[in-house]
């Protein structure tokens, strides 16, 4: 049997969505963006939404994002998204505005900008990518880097006295009466993405509901900057990330 | 002839806002212009034109708010004073880069640091040479009424999206608060999507199946991309010196003395040139409307014709760099300048323009 005769429209069982471009990706093998740029491309085409999208990307290793998700979007400055996001959604109240921001851009940066975007409860959605280090500037610690963990600027280890706190900022916003739905999941294994797929299509019908901002914080693997294989990289979030951050819903309104 | 009413130049900025079919303002309170946002907050604008106004959590927010409304092509404005000014200073970097139209209204108030709230025009050199990272400009206008203060809102938003630029109004803080008659101009409405969609179609309003995706950013990893991104800035600068020069001249043409001055300083040398008329010399007042472009061409045509000129400004001398480039060393350039917010009278500049001039 020839592969010709197997690769027919009748015996196909998985079809790239329309919505992932054929581009090919500059992330890291193992890196769980590209999983989790699957999931929102997955769930804007489900839900029929790729002309009512508009993206907002971060500066980090996502800044691309638009290369690979076909939809309108705009690049911010480095942790302003949520402030680009808010114009755009209050502008434009029938589409969907959502943000793609990684720990450095969301959690250290733009801090002010989350916090206050979160507690406005802007109807938009959050796609949180904690990896603990910053991946594009070549693996410097992170407000969420975890305590003794060693990067190109806490190359002895993370400490308390030297560094300050990692940082729970998913914890923080859920607190804020503007935030309706706010989870923690991950892309590490099929369950898991198909768990965060359906948080990520929860917080995108709660922008269309009015009914505040929806924060997914997605706990990621950068094997790079971890300098682990991507399966030990796996295995070390497990041990150690879901420690810190531990996997769940955290607020459901 | 339309009703004339008599308000302060930072409310005629918001009237004129609401009236020129503004889609959203953002901004963050700060002296000597928190007129503008209080007057919108008033007017209820989202219940009549359907205009969005919203107080941001920071001039860095209020600047980002408007790089997402301004990548829907909607038209967006926020207004700040100097220290505000340093805070968007970044955003502003941006949004040259991503060629975004916008707004932006800084009503200067004495600097360095938290400064004073009083007048100043130091922020000259921010406002005209860039002031965020990177090369590149914006449009800046400089009202010296409260009628223009109305009137450059429709300008700057015109400029703005004819070069996809940031325009800034330049005032000052005697021209946002002082109270002058303000002739209301006719109401024009909000563009609608559809409109936005035909007329710039760079727009982020939705990936429709009968066109690509449209994507806003100013990153350009490509050396030679992003050096052809840097011509194209370069170029439309240039279209700006040679078509959106604007200034007023005021008994030039027999002058044997100028004074360049803008703003509030140029309303109060307009008296400073009376009285060196009634005393017979010769000084004319050219006021740069546009700050950039800079009227480099008119005071390079006047030259010839005279003795001296004069930079007159609220700041250690800023503009007359400007002016000292296009006189280009032919005549004496003068300079006098007050700072602190301290405004000088007529009578005072007369002074120094004559101690000047060796009279």
């Amino acid at each position: 049997m020839d592969v010709k005769d197997i690769i027919k429209p009748e015996n196909r069982v998985y079809a790239k969505t329309p919505v992932l471009t054929s581009t090919t990706m500059h992330y890291c093998p193992g890196c769980s963006h590209g999983t989790v740029h699957k999931l929102i491309a997955e769930v804007i085409e489900e839900m029929g939404i790729q002309d009512k999208t508009i993206g907002v990307s971060p500066v980090g290793c996502a800044v691309f994002a638009y290369n690979y998700l076909d939809i309108d979007w705009q690049q911010a400055a480095h942790g302003r998204a949520p402030a680009v996001a808010t114009a755009t959604k209050r502008l434009h109240p029938e589409k969907y505005v959502f943000t793609y921001q990684g720990d450095g851009d969301l959690a250290s940066i733009g801090t002010a900008e989350i916090m206050h975007a979160c507690n406005r409860g802007e109807n938009i959605v959050v796609i949180f990518i904690n990896n603990a280090i910053y991946g594009m500037t070549g693996g410097q610690m992170a407000p969420t880097t975890l305590i003794g963990m060693k990067t190109a600027t806490s190359p002895y280890g993370r400490t308390v006295e030297l560094h300050g706190n990692p940082l729970r900022i998913t914890e923080l916003l859920a607190q804020l009466d503007g935030t309706c739905y706010v989870t923690r999941q991950s892309v590490n294994t099929a369950v898991a993405a198909r768990k965060t797929k359906k948080a990520i299509r929860k917080a995108f019908e709660n922008s269309a509901l009015k009914k505040g901002t929806s924060f997914v914080e997605v706990v990621s693997t950068c094997n790079s900057g971890w300098k682990l294989s991507p399966v030990k990289a796996n295995e070390w979030m497990v041990e150690n990330m879901f420690v810190k951050y531990p996997i769940g819903d955290i607020k459901d309104r | 002839m339309a009703e004339k009413i008599l308000m302060k130049g930072n409310e005629a900025i918001a009237h004129a806002a609401i009236r020129c079919g503004c889609d959203g303002y953002f901004g963050y309170p700060i002296t000597p212009q928190s007129e503008v946002m209080e007057t919108l907050m008033e007017e209820k604008p989202w219940e009549t034109t359907g205009m969005v106004v919203l107080q941001a959590e920071s001039e860095t927010s209020s600047i980002n708010m408007l790089y997402g409304g301004a990548s829907c092509a909607k038209k967006v404005m926020t207004s700040s004073s100097s220290p505000g000014l340093s805070l968007m200073c970044e955003g502003l970097s941006y949004l040259a880069g991503a060629e975004l139209p916008c707004l932006v209204v800084n009503v200067v108030r004495g600097g360095p640091g938290l400064g004073t709230i009083q007048p100043g025009q130091g922020d000259y050199f921010q406002a005209c040479k860039g002031g965020g990272h990177g090369d590149y400009k914006m449009v800046v206008l400089a009202p010296s009424s409260a009628q223009e203060m109305y009137d450059f809102v429709d300008l700057a938003f015109e400029l703005a999206f004819k070069y996809k630029t940031p325009a800034m109004i330049l005032a000052d803080g005697v021209v946002g608060q002082m109270m002058e008659k303000v002739e209301f101009r006719p109401m024009k409405p909000r563009w609608t999507n559809e409109e936005i969609i035909e007329k710039y179609p760079w727009a982020t309003t939705g990936k429709t199946p009968d066109r690509k995706q449209n994507v806003i950013t100013s990153l350009a990893l490509d050396a030679a991309i992003h050096e052809k991104l840097n011509n194209t800035l370069q170029t439309k600068y240039k279209q700006m010196e040679a078509e959106d020069v604007r200034f007023e001249s005021i008994k030039c043409d027999d002058a044997e003395h100028i004074i360049v001055a803008y703003g509030c300083m140029a309303r109060i040398c307009e008296s400073t040139v009376e009285m060196a008329r009634n005393a017979g010399i010769k000084l004319g007042l050219l006021r740069p409307i546009t700050l950039f472009p800079f009227p480099s061409k008119e005071i390079d045509r006047l030259v010839p014709q005279l003795k001296t000129m004069m930079s007159v400004e609220l700041s250690a001398g800023q503009m007359l760099e400007d002016v000292k480039l296009a006189v280009n060393g032919r005549i004496p350039v003068n300079f006098f300048g007050r700072l602190g917010g301290i405004v000088p009278s007529p009578e005072e500049v007369y002074e120094a323009f004559k101690k000047e001039i060796g009279k």
